[in-house]
């Protein structure tokens, strides 16, 4: 495994850290993205045992092309290091640092990552990190967070530890985070890294999980933490991009092969020049059209 | 001899009991001599009786072959109160010939084999502590395991001869006309204990609930009945069946689930008109579920559903997705309560269900059928009778008879339970043979049986589903749980797995302690 910067990040699915059942098959439900949890979900007396799990798990389970993130425990911990040290050795994808909230703890993160890859021979820069922003100090210094390192993957809104920080708690409405969301948000995009937006965790609600997944995607997040499998195609079906827009995005498609057909560095469609956002946008739209299999091989639209 | 699933059958038995080895699940068109039961006549207004004492000295000797059913499952009350009786009053070298063994039933069975009472057993299945008993060579004859339509066959044929079968039912009328749909215990359809009250020598019905006559719907008729004997209580209604049944909220199986609607959605067989069965399993009652979604935005109805019916189906019966529902068993209490409602769940009989030796059996119309598994292997044969140790822990059920009957059989399992692999390159006992599956979905990939190459060719061009060679699935599940080592056997054949046509597909060996 190796870290690639720019891929499909919709889900990012938690699994404990010591639970083999669930890690087993962690790779079968279609997330982008899995966060094996060193860290919450791990009681005080597991912590060496799910490192241990984890990192057999990372060398053995087939996690079916998902990128596999592990969530370590804090650098406030004894448990730290030994987690980063595990993590580096196993080829882990990302690691994600809980409860950041300064640009030096993420270079600390680095540098101890880049020690480990030094240690074990593998190449520097083949391991990603993120961010997890969970306290008002986070929320503030997201922006330095963000830009504090190329290997930055993305940023995380943690609402639970958040709200707490904040002397509130989480709402149906989630005007509680509003500011942090739209504060990660806005470091996210202006240092070109991944916003995820926090975990919904009442399986019951699940109009109320919708209601919070559009309006994240309305926002511009990139993508959303999830505790159950079954949130996967739930925070898909919002994220699919509709008939109309791929179609656009072929035509923006076709116009690129065009351009390049002539030998012209100038894209134009209808007579206009194409710039450089609508043929990213056009890029995403097409990438995840087929990972959620709206179009078929040959690119004709087969959504409902 | 090696029969043409390459099983390894005891050449003594075979000889000994003049068997054939499996050839093949084409039934073909043989012209088949049945039997019929003796009658004898009376005028019969009024059959009720006290003593089951009296109705068993007068009708059993030893040596006999009786039968029970299984619809009232671990709610039934009826065969302990008959063998109990059996067993005390001393018979011997009896053949017991039930449609299936359920776990309330595995106390008695296993004394009344001590005891010398029961010396032979024919059945669907056994689980629990009675499969142990018998997997460790507790009977000395082998358990003869039949197909529910095997068991109709055998029965029609005259290979399976019942001289007595007691029968219990939620209520009768003094001349005998009975259904499993009013009383405390019901459970609705009677579909196999039809066949013991059609072809039995002496139909001995017990019920606590006398009506009066004539009682309608009569499933079983006045005209099979020789007696009705009036017991205090003959099941407990909260174990006949599950209560409501809920929807798994299992990620793997609803995944599982998603992927066979997936499989059935795009199979050719799905359009207006279609059919399908299902089992009650967790990931079988979610397929229904979302097969009810693609019903509904498809705008597309199903002629029929067949087999054990559930809940589940019986919404879609309502809602009119489904036509009609051919029903043999039901699973649980909505579906048993169902029947008496609604004229469209029709009650059918174990031979028209699934007998391949009759004129036409419902499993024959069917286009999908959703079954499970414990074991597949990689030429598609399919275990469901014995578990990773060798035990036996399960029944043929309709297994043989609707993966031979559909158009398209779907296998649902997980690629692993536990520590064991569910698919492995041989599994433990063959009861279905693979030339009759065609689809296997597991949470791993789908794996198309070679045979079907037209399947192969249509599903691989549906985008997100991942169809690979069953070879594959085999090395991933290995690559998991490692490879066990071979389980260990005695020489001595412990049951006999009969296909729906008699000849047998496989041999199962008493285990090593």
């Amino acid at each position: 495994m190796t870290y690639v910067k720019n891929r499909l990040r919709r889900t990012m699915m938690f699994v404990p850290g010591n639970n083999p059942a669930m890690i087993k098959d962690a790779g079968i439900y279609g997330a982008d993205s899995i966060m094996l949890d060193l860290e919450d979900s791990v009681s005080l007396t597991e912590k060496d045992a799910a490192r241990l799990l984890v990192y057999e798990a990372i060398k053995t389970v087939d996690f079916g092309g998902a990128e596999v993130v592990v969530r370590v425990n804090g650098q406030d911990t004894p448990f730290y290091d030994e987690d980063v040290k595990a993590m580096v050795k196993a080829g882990v994808d990302v690691i994600r640092l809980p409860k950041t909230e300064s640009a030096a703890m993420i270079q600390k993160l680095v540098k101890d990552v880049e020690k480990w890859e030094a240690e074990f021979g593998i190449e520097k820069g083949s391991i990603g990190v993120m961010a997890a922003i969970e306290s008002a100090k986070g929320v503030l210094h997201a922006p330095e967070i963000a830009e504090s390192t190329p290997l930055m993957m993305g940023l995380a809104v943690s609402g639970e530890d958040y709200t707490a920080d904040m002397h509130t708690k989480r709402y149906p409405d989630g005007r509680e985070l509003e500011f942090a969301r739209n504060m990660v948000l806005q470091a996210a995009r202006a240092a070109d890294v991944y916003a995820f937006d926090t975990v919904f965790s009442n399986m019951k609600d699940t109009e109320g999980f919708y209601r919070e997944t559009n309006y994240i995607h309305e926002l511009g997040y990139d993508g959303k933490s999830l505790v159950n499998p079954r949130q996967i195609a739930m925070v898909n079906k919002v994220f699919n991009p509709s008939k109309e827009e791929i179609e656009e995005a072929q035509n923006v498609e076709a116009a690129i092969a065009e351009a390049k057909a002539k030998g012209s560095g100038v894209i134009s469609m209808n007579g206009k020049m194409v710039d450089k956002p609508v043929v990213e946008k056009a890029t995403r739209v097409l990438e995840t059209a087929k990972a959620s299999n709206l179009i078929d091989e040959e690119g004709n639209y087969i959504g409902e | 001899m090696e029969n043409k699933v390459k099983r390894n059958l005891p050449d003594d038995l075979m000889k000994e009991l003049d068997l054939k080895p499996f050839e093949t699940s084409k039934a073909g068109n043989p012209t088949v001599q049945r039997v019929a039961p003796k009658v004898r006549v009376t005028e019969g207004q009024n059959k009720v009786v006290d003593s089951l004492d009296d109705v068993i000295k007068n009708n059993l000797k030893d040596g006999v072959t009786i039968s029970f059913h299984h619809h009232f499952r671990n709610g039934d009350f009826a065969f302990n109160t008959v063998m109990k009786k059996i067993i005390d009053m001393g018979y011997k070298d009896l053949t017991l010939a039930p449609s299936s063994l359920t776990g309330v039933m595995n106390d008695t069975v296993i004394e009344a084999i001590k005891k010398g009472v029961i010396t032979n057993i024919t059945s669907s299945g056994m689980r629990g502590s009675l499969g142990e008993f018998v997997s460790k060579g507790g009977l000395k004859n082998p358990v003869i395991f039949r197909s529910h339509g095997n068991r109709a066959r055998s029965i029609e044929d005259g290979e399976i001869k019942i001289d007595v079968a007691f029968l219990g039912v939620p209520n009768a009328d003094p001349a005998g006309n009975a259904n499993g749909q009013e009383g405390d215990a019901v459970f609705g359809s009677l579909g196999y204990a039809l066949m013991d009250a059609a072809y039995a020598d002496k139909v001995v019905l017990l019920t606590d609930n006398i009506v009066s006559y004539p009682n309608t719907p009569a499933s079983i008729k006045q005209d099979q009945v020789d007696y009705v004997v009036k017991v205090d209580k003959i099941g407990d209604p909260d174990k006949i069946g599950s209560g409501a049944t809920r929807f798994t909220k299992d990620p793997k199986e609803l995944k599982i689930a998603q992927m066979v609607n997936q499989v059935i959605v795009n199979s050719p067989y799905y359009k207006d008109g279609f059919s399908f069965q299902t089992g009650s399993g967790g990931a079988a009652l979610a397929v229904t579920r979302y097969l009810r979604q693609a019903m509904i935005d498809d705008g597309i109805k199903a002629s029929f559903a067949v087999g054990g019916i559930t809940k589940p189906m019986c919404d879609l019966l309502e809602e009119g997705l489904i036509n009609k529902l051919m029903d043999v068993q039901d699973f649980d209490k909505g579906s048993a309560a169902s029947m008496a409602k609604n004229k469209n769940q029709q009650e059918i009989d174990a031979s028209w269900y699934a007998d391949p030796h009759n004129k036409g059996a419902v499993v024959n119309n069917l286009d999908v059928s959703i079954l499970s598994a414990l074991q597949i292997d990689t030429d598609f044969n399919v275990n469901v009778m014995t578990g990773s140790d060798g035990v036996i822990r399960g029944a043929v059920g309709g297994h043989q008879d609707s993966a031979a009957g559909a158009k398209m059989t779907i296998i649902t399992a997980p690629l692993v339970r536990g520590r064991n692999a569910t698919v492995v390159p041989k599994v433990e006992t063959v009861v279905t043979p693979g030339e009759s599956i065609d689809v296997l979905v597991t949470e791993r990939g789908i794996a198309i049986n070679p045979k079907r190459q037209d399947l192969i060719d249509t599903l691989s061009k549906v985008p997100g589903l991942k169809i690979v060679d069953i070879k594959d699935l085999q090395a991933q599940a290995e690559k998991q749980v490692g490879v066990p080592k071979p389980l260990e056997y005695t020489d001595r054949t412990v049951a006999l797995v009969e296909y729906r046509d008699g000849t047998i597909i496989d041999a199962i060996k008493q285990v090593k302690d």
